[in-house]
């Protein structure tokens, strides 16, 4: 309440009709954030929103969304696309984008209504932003601060490649490490190498250790047959290494031994761009659910303190619909779960169960039950959580029941698919877990590992997939992207899918070769 | 906050991906675009196209899943009648029904479709001819003229007198050859005038007297202006070209012109309106088609219906000049001819062709290009048709008359070329 009096311009609408400018802008972005940072506790980086138009909206598209890019062939492909469906009238474009940066950087499209706008601004330069600056996963793995600079960096790099060593020659290191760009991320933070000093220590300690617990009686055991010794090799030899890695490309970029230095370069460009992503690859729904939760309650904020006509808020509520609509399975719509609708979902379901819990809330979520603190939940959730654990943590049974979740046992063997939970006492936890599972990021991306590469021999680079459930790798593909590895490498490259719990072998591809001299 | 108006930023920020993205999917558009240009009309050929090219070599490979087998869970909205363990029967081609997979471009087998800008489409078409940019300045120069402004010349009529071309050489003549200033003069007069009213030091006014002599004879020496002084504005003639251009396809018609022949010379027609386009702002089409009469057609007939009937290529050569009578005076148009045949002509009609040819034709014509299509197969070269023979008694060394075989598609653009440099614009195949 002490908020409606500190703000002057309240009785006065922000604006009418569907004309904006950039006053109104200004205005509502101002009037937006006392509600966000006041109300709601959100804590943004600065704010810098920018106006473009349809074309620049497309521009923006094609270079996934970040402001600078470097230039390549797959970026103006993604564009031709675009534009054709957006032509054709196929797609609208989106009405924003936004950047984890700081300042965090929205664009807002010059065709929006000023209704749209505030959507808009509400949406990205308060919702996003807070996610952005807060959750710990972007805190822990991207540099909001730097990554303008460092693409701007990035860029100019390409560039100089380019009129040095030709189109061509870069072309080809950039597609080979895009098709691993998947593979090209660091998902735990890497031990910390020893300094000489500490490893004195750590050789004094073993020493010690050795003296103390020396018996003699271990000279008079047999020695290990030639086999072991072997394996002994290997494994010696991986240590070395640093094998197995899951990051091909910090592999390759570290390790292989024809790149020159502008090609290890270009990979560490790839792969960190790869590894700024990373985060916003695990948190779709929360990302998506915290921007939603956000608009929705400021539009309604600025209704309520009439601030915006009925007719504006309509206007929004109709986009916000429109958002956050989950078509059924057997509607010829569904696309799979909306992130939108199951992220903006949980967090309404959230803040129902903070004010209005039901003996069923208390009981499934004691910790925040009726805590009446709905935004304090929120923000402590979107700080602390990956979607696939803010599923596992707070996916209620009332919401289960509300969308009507099951889960579907589909075995490629079987003739028919199996329903193995509902939404009933019996069904919930197995539709939660299952549905945090298909969230997991290591669920649907495939767990390759460089697993060995003699360096003294043939220098062959062994790769190996652990299957998990059976699923193998799409042929085809993998063919296309092992010889990318190959032309990295510089040897031949061997791809061997194996099956994570009997270490059965199920498929082994032939060895690929390089089919051109990068070097 | 900080709010940026970028709607004024330069435009095209991805335009060097675009140049990437078509260098990359080259092949594949050169083989597009020449298909597009096959079904296009002619003077359709600069619009834009939207082509679309197979996806071979523009797939970015990643691992991922394979869409079948293995075990997998889903969990999916709006379940209506479901209990736990209820068993769904499989959809026929047994994709997982929603669920997290599916690739993420939404990418499949398809053909990727885009859209060429006229610029990016021309480009390519023309590379598909390699086109050098040196022809376009060959081309022969229209003859109307007008004046422009050329520097000065010594000589011309006094309404182009330049005043102050003139007015500077002379003040530069008056001060090298030191001419009295009129002021100089003046003060000269005004002394000797106060020494004669004062009537003291005559020593001083004699000198004074002899100075104003010499300087009144100095300055009647060295005169104002002289004659080299002046100057006149120069003008040039420059040939102007006339901004409009109509260009004649005549082609034969009959029986013996197989669709490969009608297809050369289509392919030839639309190199030289695109030549044509690039170089006038107005450019008109008309096609005439003959057997063994000729008639004014449009280009969906000209190219696609069939006439069955003798040849007579003068009755083509004649329905050129009505036309040009009665439309396009060689005054105000520059007028092109491109004639397609396969060499066939009635031997009687021969003279007359020729005759027409040099003595009507030619002299109103900039350029008359004649084309010999031949069957694929064949080798022709060997022999002289008629309409060779009866044509090359009309070429001339110089003259704007040209002819060329051409037998397969690789061969037009050379032909082209040698066609549309000037000093070789004569001469044998």
């Amino acid at each position: 309440m002490a908020l409606r009096e500190a703000t002057p311009a309240d009785q006065a609408l922000l604006f009418e009709g569907a004309d904006w400018d950039f006053d109104k802008v200004r205005r509502a972005f101002d009037v937006i954030e006392t509600i966000a940072k006041g109300e709601f506790g959100l804590d943004t980086y600065p704010n810098q929103v920018e106006v473009i138009t349809a074309e620049q909206m497309l521009d923006a598209y094609s270079s996934i969304g970040l402001p600078l890019m470097y230039k390549h062939w797959s970026f103006g492909k993604r564009f031709a696309q675009d534009e054709v469906l957006y032509r054709k009238g196929m797609r609208g474009l989106a009405y924003e984008i936004v950047i984890n940066s700081s300042p965090c950087i929205s664009y807002i499209m010059e065709e929006n209504s000023m209704a749209m706008q505030t959507l808009v601004i509400a949406h990205a330069a308060f919702g996003h932003n807070h996610f952005f600056k807060n959750n710990s996963l972007f805190k822990q793995w991207t540099d909001a601060h730097g990554i303008l600079d460092y693409m701007e960096f990035a860029k100019a790099f390409i560039t100089r490649c380019e009129e040095r060593h030709g189109h061509h020659v870069v072309e080809r290191v950039l597609d080979a490490a895009h098709a691993l760009m998947n593979h090209g991320v660091h998902r735990y933070p890497r031990k910390r190498g020893y300094d000489l000093r500490q490893e004195q220590e750590r050789e004094k300690e073993r020493q010690a250790y050795f003296e103390q617990t020396y018996n003699d009686l271990w000279r008079t055991v047999p020695k290990s047959p030639a086999t072991y010794q072997g394996s002994r090799e290997l494994a010696e030899r991986k240590k070395r290494l640093r094998l197995p890695e899951e990051n091909i490309l910090y592999f390759l970029e570290k390790t292989a031994p024809k790149l020159q230095p502008w090609q290890r370069e270009i990979l560490r460009i790839v792969r960190n761009i790869s590894q700024y992503f990373y985060p916003q690859k695990q948190t779709k729904v929360m990302n998506e659910g915290c921007a939603t939760m956000v608009h929705y309650h400021i539009i309604h904020q600025l209704h309520e303190r009439k601030l915006i006509t009925d007719g504006a808020f309509m206007e929004i509520l109709h986009s916000h619909t429109n958002v956050v609509f989950q078509p059924d399975f057997d509607d010829p719509r569904y696309g799979g779960l909306n992130p939108y609708a199951l992220g903006f979902g949980m967090m309404q379901d959230i803040k129902r169960i903070c004010e209005q819990p039901t003996g069923e809330d208390r009981e499934w979520f004691p910790e925040f039950a009726g805590n009446n603190d709905p935004w304090g939940t929120l923000r402590a959730a979107w700080a602390d959580f990956r979607d696939e654990s803010f599923i596992q943590q707070f996916l209620s049974p009332a919401l289960i029941r509300k969308m009507r979740l099951f889960k579907v046992h589909n075995d490629d063997d079987a003739p028919d698919m199996e329903v193995t939970a509902i939404h009933n006492e019996r069904g919930y936890r197995a539709v939660r877990k299952a549905l945090a599972r298909s969230y997991d990021i290591s669920h649907h991306e495939c767990d390759i590992q460089i697993v060995d590469v003699d360096l003294a021999g043939d220098r062959r680079l062994v790769l190996q997939h652990r299957v998990t459930n059976g699923i193998l790798l799409d042929e085809d593909e993998a063919i296309l992207v092992l010889r990318h590895i190959a032309n990295l490498w510089g040897y031949e490259v061997r791809l061997i899918e194996v099956d994570a719990e009997t270490e059965m072998t199920l498929r082994e591809y032939d060895d690929v070769a390089p089919t051109i001299n990068l070097a | 906050m900080n709010i940026i108006d970028r709607r004024l930023n330069p435009k095209g920020k991805s335009l060097a991906n675009r140049q990437r993205f078509l260098r990359r999917a080259r092949q594949q558009i050169l083989k597009a675009v020449r298909e597009a240009s096959g079904e296009r009309s002619i003077t359709d050929i600069a619009n834009g196209e939207r082509i679309s090219i197979p996806m071979d070599g523009l797939r970015e490979p990643s691992f991922r899943h394979a869409s079948h087998g293995g075990v997998r869970d889903y969990v999916v909205p709006g379940n209506k009648e479901y209990v736990e363990g209820d068993l769904i029967p499989k959809p026929p081609m047994g994709g997982g029904e929603g669920g997290s997979e599916g690739a993420p471009d939404g990418g499949g087998e398809d053909d990727f479709r885009f859209i060429l800008s006229k610029d990016e489409f021309l480009d390519i078409f023309l590379d598909d001819l390699e086109l050098p940019d040196l022809v376009k300045k060959k081309i022969r120069q229209s003859e109307s003229y007008t004046l422009t402004r050329a520097g000065f010349s010594v000589t011309g009529s006094p309404s182009n007198l330049n005043l102050v071309r003139t007015m500077r050489n002379s003040l530069s003549r008056r001060i090298a050859l030191k001419r009295p200033k009129p002021i100089d003069i003046q003060e000269v007069e005004d002394e000797i005038r106060a020494l004669e009213e004062s009537g003291d030091d005559p020593q001083r006014l004699s000198e004074l007297r002899l100075r104003l002599e010499q300087l009144l004879s100095r300055s009647k020496r060295v005169p104002f202006i002289d004659p080299l002084d002046v100057r006149y504005n120069r003008f040039e003639h420059v040939p102007k070209p006339v901004t409009q251009a109509v260009m004649f396809c005549l082609m034969d018609v009959s029986g013996s012109m197989t669709e490969h022949m009608k297809d050369l010379a289509k392919r030839f027609f639309m190199l030289l309106y695109l030549f044509l386009t690039r170089r006038y702002n107005h450019v008109d089409i008309v096609f005439i088609r003959h057997t063994h009469e000729a008639k004014e057609v449009d280009e969906e007939t000209f190219f696609y219906s069939t006439e069955t009937g003798g040849t007579v290529v003068s009755t083509a050569l004649t329905e050129m000049k009505r036309v040009i009578d009665e439309r396009y005076p060689p005054g105000d148009w520059n007028i092109y001819a491109a004639q397609a045949s396969d060499g066939d002509n009635t031997s009687s009609d021969n003279a007359h062709a020729a005759d027409l040819l040099e003595n009507s034709i030619l002299p109103q014509t900039q350029y008359f290009a004649y084309i010999e299509v031949g069957a694929e197969y064949k080798d022709w070269l060997g022999r002289e048709t008629d309409l060779w023979r009866t044509y090359k008694g009309v070429l001339k060394p110089g003259g704007n008359l040209a002819m060329r075989k051409v037998r397969v598609r690789s061969q037009i653009f050379p032909v082209f070329r040698d066609l549309f440099s000037k000093e070789r614009a004569h001469g044998s195949p």
